[in-house]
């Protein structure tokens, strides 16, 4: 089983013609995800990557009946992108795309709340349910399918995550990177409530970094849900320096706010299992599984 | 981006937001000059940093005549400020702003920061002016009050005025501060701000209400809306080697310890940084090569982190994925042999075609540590920055 993406997806590319939305889409097509169509403004009518190109969602999902969108536009028209597909009635939205003003954000989520749709991202790897669908940037070939959930603040080192479960005999159901920006989709608490409901997943590998209170907040949810499947996690920036951003644009921490061992705290509040190392989350993942 | 002060009421004018008189100076002569033009007894003479906690530091002090500004603006630029926020080695001044006095009848503090839970912009206002705001937050957060403000209406009227009411203000004062309250978000949406603090904010004896200080941010990610701004860097203020690290588009942070390093991505970078820590090490840095590791990243990556000296060891930890790590080690012997690194190198290459780039390695004539894990990878960098060889 697998959660979001999977058999059902149809899946259109907003950017199909540039250059990271046609390299990427290519390796998107090529694991075997449903891919329908396509959308740059102005080129609607032309075919890429065999499949049809429109110049607006609204025209691809009426053509095509897409369910899902992924976006590889520049970050100066990223969140109108978000936006135009949510409004076309797009149920899962993915943005890779890095560097997105704060501002447009705050506006694209004010939008999103009144909508069904939901979003993944942006600034994140994608995400992938191995064997069926792999929508985003990450090497598919390093998954397996399996019965682990991944969720994670990071792209690299989600892949590092999953190629350890890997080595140990674990796949995953669906692995998500929920991006690295201050204001994101979808959540650590979101993918934990799905997971929670999904017979396919019998244990959710968590990956957080600093700034921000996201793994504090999911570490609350886990409690007050009484979420029974088995979770470790790994808290990269332990060794980070105060009020300097770290990569990410979320990844900061100010005002004594947002510290590795705040998290890691709240974490092992909730009973969940952490990695002390990046080296050991596949193996503290499989410990937890038979604990 | 930080800007400085003065440079922030520059901008204040452009909005309305109402400040004292003042002017920049960057000699001793210019500030006798800005004392001049100012038609004030009173001055206040501000050194200009990119960081907070300068009055306690000695970086702000009142002028009452012509020969106090000469002798504190002399004593203050050149001075090595330091603050709680500068760190133990402090900041060189080479800046100061030049600004009337003013008689403070209360001090208050007013900001707008983003609220990451609520993922919305938020005004926030104190009675507790001219102290730092982290002190207040934690022993008293029932004095912040706060106004959560929708992106398509901005800061509204009754927002602004109900701000100007919890400060307990009287209703020709609140008549000021709503104006300048308006003004502050106006400024900050319109300019992309990452963070706006006046702290403190004051009503004077005769009512007014005013900006005396500025602390303005801008989001990075903005900057592309706002080409103007790049005017106002001051990179003096930037470490140099990171300064050099983003005109390659690398992510570069100076840390204080010996184990260099260089990864692709960000969050992995950290992770690097930590398990260094975790086998006894120090990381000299935070390195984020990008996604794709070729040979003109991997050399850049090589001439910043080697700039710093007191690097003894580099760890190259590259996560391969749609870039192979054959690739990736084509591009680091390439790199090293335009690059001369007299240092211990481990490479730690994981993913796709990992086995063949360790030949590649083993077989190149140049001399790599090849390691076999992430943790592997991190003691044999560790053991090689303690041995100290060079």
């Amino acid at each position: 089983m697998s959660v979001l993406v999977g058999d059902n997806t149809r899946l259109i590319i907003q950017g199909i013609t540039g250059k990271e939305g046609s390299f990427h889409g290519e390796q998107i097509k090529d694991y075997g995800t449903n891919l329908v169509g396509g959308v740059t403004p102005g080129k609607g009518g032309q075919t890429a990557l065999g499949v049809p190109v429109f110049n607006s969602v609204k025209d691809a999902r009426s053509q095509t009946g897409a369910n899902t969108s992924v976006i590889f536009v520049p970050p100066r028209f990223a969140g109108k992108a978000i936006i135009e597909s949510a409004e076309s009635g797009i149920d899962l939205i993915i943005c890779i795309t890095e560097g997105l003003p704060t501002m447009d954000m705050v506006k694209v989520n004010n939008v999103l709340k009144n909508l069904p749709a939901r979003l993944i991202g942006p600034n994140c790897p994608g995400i992938i349910s191995p064997g069926k669908a792999k929508i985003g940037i990450m090497p598919g070939f390093i998954h397996e399918q399996g019965e682990i959930g991944v969720i994670s603040r990071s792209g690299t080192l989600t892949y590092e995550a999953v190629h350890q479960l890997v080595a140990v005999g674990l796949g995953q159901s669906t692995s998500v990177g929920i991006g690295g920006d201050p204001i994101i989709g979808t959540t650590f608490i979101d993918m934990l409530e799905l997971f929670a409901k999904d017979g396919g997943t019998s244990g959710v590998v968590l990956i957080g970094e600093i700034g921000g209170s996201a793994e504090e907040e999911a570490a609350q949810w886990v409690i007050d849900n009484k979420f029974t499947k088995p979770i470790t996690a790994f808290i990269a920036g332990q060794t980070a320096p105060p009020g300097r951003r770290m990569g990410h644009a979320g990844a900061i921490i100010s005002g004594g706010q947002g510290t590795a061992d705040d998290k890691i705290k709240a974490l092992k509040l909730a009973g969940i299992h952490v990695a002390d190392s990046p080296a050991e989350i596949g193996i503290t993942m499989e410990r937890a599984l038979h604990s | 981006m930080k800007i400085h002060e003065y440079q922030a009421k520059e901008l204040f004018r452009n909005y309305n937001v109402n400040i004292p008189n003042s002017y920049p100076a960057f000699s001793v002569q210019e500030a006798l000059e800005a004392y001049d033009k100012l038609d004030s007894e009173t001055v206040v003479i501000k050194a200009q940093i990119h960081a907070g906690g300068r009055g306690k530091g000695g970086g702000v002090k009142l002028a009452h005549s012509r020969d106090e500004v000469e002798s504190i603006s002399s004593s203050i630029l050149g001075m090595n400020l330091v603050t709680h926020q500068t760190g133990s080695e402090g900041k060189k001044v080479q800046r100061l702003l030049i600004e009337s006095g003013v008689n403070i009848a209360s001090e208050f503090y007013a900001g707008i920061v983003l609220d990451r839970v609520k993922r919305q912009f938020v005004f926030m206002v104190s009675t507790e002016g001219g102290v730092e705001i982290e002190k207040v937050a934690t022993e008293t957060p029932e004095k912040i009050i706060k106004e959560w403000i929708n992106p398509d209406t901005g800061l509204t009227l009754e927002q602004a005025i109900s701000l100007g009411k919890s400060l307990e203000l009287t209703d020709e004062q609140i008549h000021f501060s709503t104006e300048i309250f308006i003004a502050l978000w106006n400024v900050f949406y319109e300019m992309d701000c990452s963070l706006l603090e006046i702290n403190p904010l004051v009503v004077t004896q005769e009512n007014e209400v005013m900006a005396l200080d500025a602390k303005m941010n801008f989001d990075s990610n903005a900057l592309f809306f706002h080409p103007e701004l790049e005017n106002l860097r001051d990179e003096s203020e930037e470490h140099p080697a990171e300064l050099e690290a983003s005109k390659y588009k690398l992510n570069y942070i100076k840390l204080d310890g010996n184990v260099g390093c260089m990864v692709n991505g960000a969050g992995l970078a950290m992770a690097t940084m930590d398990i260094i820590k975790l086998h006894g090490g120090e990381p000299a840095n935070f390195l984020d090569v990008g996604g794709v590791a070729n040979p003109e990243t991997v050399s850049n990556g090589f001439k910043i982190t080697l700039s710093d000296t007191n690097v003894r060891s580099i760890l190259i930890n590259i996560f391969g994925g749609i870039v192979r790590c054959d690739r990736v080690a084509q591009g680091v012997i390439e790199a090293m042999k335009t690059v001369k690194v007299d240092l211990p190198v481990i490479v730690r290459l994981e993913g796709t075609n990992a086995k063949k780039a360790g030949e590649l390695l083993n077989n190149s004539p140049l001399d790599f540590i090849v390691a076999t894990s992430l943790s592997d990878a991190a003691e044999k960098a560790v053991s090689a920055a303690i041995g100290g060889s060079k």
